[in-house]
């Protein structure tokens, strides 16, 4: 309990966000709309995370979530530099035109 | 331990070699820097090393000692290989830094024994082949490539960090001890089985284990041939080392939750890749597809139950296999292509336009198959002889059938070395001395230990 308000409800909020994540990753064609729901993934296990420290009341859980973004950024910003040599290339973001490679 | 701080020295090294003008010195130099800290580990061999200051984050132990030998084995025979890949195009200094950082991820993998290092390490071997992948800046392919990897490996890091936050919800800690006393208890919660079920998908990425293994004949289709070959050999030495560790010994408490999970993604690995092997056109697709099946048979060993020092043994000794015959096949390819499409008939009528590179190549293939004399076949012995004892007995059958299958592919390659090619005469190919050591040294590190096994895998007590 955290606040009177039960755990359950934290894995479940985080859970949903991180649902609606995957799917956005796997159903969007933006690139950016992509990285946008990776970004929403990682930040569900945050709140998730914050919560099990409260819970169990200890920092450890929270020193994490720094780990966590600090790795985020850096995935970004990876994935942005990927995205401008595609740009470059083709003029599009479009995941759809991103098709050369296959059977 | 001190092998990873001077591997991280070097990456630092080779990062900061143009500002400091040591362009000249950074190749011998990491070479160096591999081989010392390859030394190091012999020196530490026995001498158990925890750092006290990270709260047993790592853990240098023997374990650990042995499987990052074989990485930094591999990635020196990479680096002997690569030297003819950097030009003026593709940046000597950023591609040695990159490669030693993802080489630190890969050791700290091996090392872990906390759930936060697993995190680091897997990502720090990550982010670098992303950017290795996407390296070929002009080529859309690579670009794609890269960008596929990138999607696939964030996606599969959002699925890692939600079992461990789960993880962490039940033991209160990162520390794999205190997780393996919180799962022996009575009272588990479900959702740290979820969380075991979404670590193992997320590790199941990233050593492609299908259904998961989609992205792979992509990425490593539009990767140029050198970034294919260290992806395909450090990654799943790495990341086996950590599905071992977690899988057999710190989560067994629950194995039951998640052996029949693990024994049904080995089936369906073993059912794609060896059939969409057959008709691939494409040299590097096709060893995808192999990388596949190869990553489906080690995993057997998790299912096998033993867990004692035989199983470590095992590991090792195929991931030393695998690695060198991967690399030895990579760079006959890269020698031959150069660069250029990959298809199968660039291969033809090698053995008489080059035999030396033809018979490197067919070496590593045959190993690959698992044919006797060669280390490939007791790599695959010492995993089905594991499985013998264990409930999963019928699984051999498989294996042994996928197998067979995986011969007739490897010798679709091997025969296209001897047919006659009338048409086309691309020149011949000049190979350097350092290229003709590196083909001489892994084809006898494939017989020797084929030969004598004994050498690798006695490497720990029974």
């Amino acid at each position: 309990m955290i606040n009177g308000i039960s755990i359950d409800y934290f894995i479940l909020l985080s859970a949903v966000l991180f649902t609606i994540g995957a799917i956005g990753v796997m159903a969007r064609r933006n690139s950016i709309i992509i990285f946008m729901c990776i970004e929403l993934m990682l930040n569900a296990v945050n709140i998730l995370l914050v919560a099990f420290s409260t819970l169990h009341q200890n920092a450890e859980g929270q020193v994490f979530v720094f780990f966590v973004m600090t790795v985020a950024a850096a995935e970004v910003s990876v994935g942005l530099a990927i995205l401008t040599m595609i740009y470059r290339n083709i003029k599009s973001i479009d995941t759809n035109l991103l098709s050369n490679l296959k059977d | 331990m001190t092998a990873l701080i001077l591997i991280l020295i070097t990456g630092v090294l080779a990062l900061s070699a143009e500002i400091f003008n040591l362009k000249k010195v950074l190749y011998p130099l990491s070479i160096l820097g591999i081989l010392v800290a390859l030394g190091l580990n012999f020196v530490e061999w026995h001498q158990p090393f925890s750092w006290k200051y990270s709260d047993n984050m790592v853990k240098f132990d023997n374990l650990a000692l042995a499987f990052s030998s074989v990485l930094l084995v591999t990635v020196f025979l990479w680096f002997l290989m690569s030297k003819s890949y950097f030009n003026e195009e593709t940046n000597l200094v950023e591609h040695t830094s990159l490669v030693l950082f993802s080489l630190i991820g890969a050791m700290l993998l091996v090392a872990f024994n906390n759930l936060v290092t697993l995190f680091l390490g897997v990502e720090i071997l990550s982010i670098p082949l992303y950017v290795l992948a996407a390296s070929n800046k002009k080529n859309i392919l690579s670009n794609e490539a890269g960008f596929k990897y990138l999607i696939m490996g964030s996606f599969a890091s959002g699925f890692l960090l939600f079992g461990i936050a789960l993880m962490y919800g039940l033991a209160g800690s990162f520390d794999l001890f205190t997780i393996t006393n919180a799962l022996s208890t009575d009272k588990v919660p479900n959702f740290a089985y979820v969380g075991i079920i979404m670590i193992l998908i997320a590790l199941a990425f990233k050593v492609s284990i299908a259904p998961f293994h989609f992205w792979t004949p992509d990425v490593y289709e539009g990767s140029p041939v050198v970034i294919t070959a260290l992806m395909s050999t450090i990654v799943k030495t790495a990341v086996f080392v950590a599905i071992m560790k977690l899988f057999l010994w710190y989560f067994y408490p629950a194995y039951g939750h998640y052996v029949e999970i693990i024994a049904a993604m080995i089936l369906i690995s073993l059912v794609i890749a060896n059939f969409s092997a057959l008709r691939q056109n494409n040299v590097k697709r096709l060893l995808a597809f192999s990388s596949i099946s190869h990553a489906a048979i080690m995993m057997l060993l998790i299912i096998a139950d033993v867990r004692n020092a035989s199983t470590v043994n095992a590991l090792l000794y195929y991931t030393f296999a695998y690695s060198v015959a991967s690399i030895a096949a990579f760079a006959s390819i890269h020698f031959v292509t150069g660069g250029k499409e990959e298809t199968l008939d660039t291969l033809k009528g090698l053995m008489y336009k080059h035999p030396f590179i033809g018979v490197s190549l067919l070496i590593a293939l045959l190993s690959m198959a698992g044919i006797p004399v060669t280390a490939g076949f007791f790599a695959k012995y010492y995993v089905l002889n594991a499985l013998l004892m264990s409930s999963y007995k019928w699984m051999i059958i498989a294996a042994i059938l996928a197998s067979i299958l995986g011969v007739v592919y490897y010798l679709r390659i091997a025969l296209k070395l001897f047919e006659v090619d009338k048409k086309q005469d691309n020149g011949i190919i000049a190979l350097s001395t350092r290229e003709v050591f590196l083909l001489g040294l892994s084809v006898l590190l494939l017989i020797v230990v084929g030969i004598y096994p004994d050498i690798i895998a006695n490497t720990f007590l029974k």
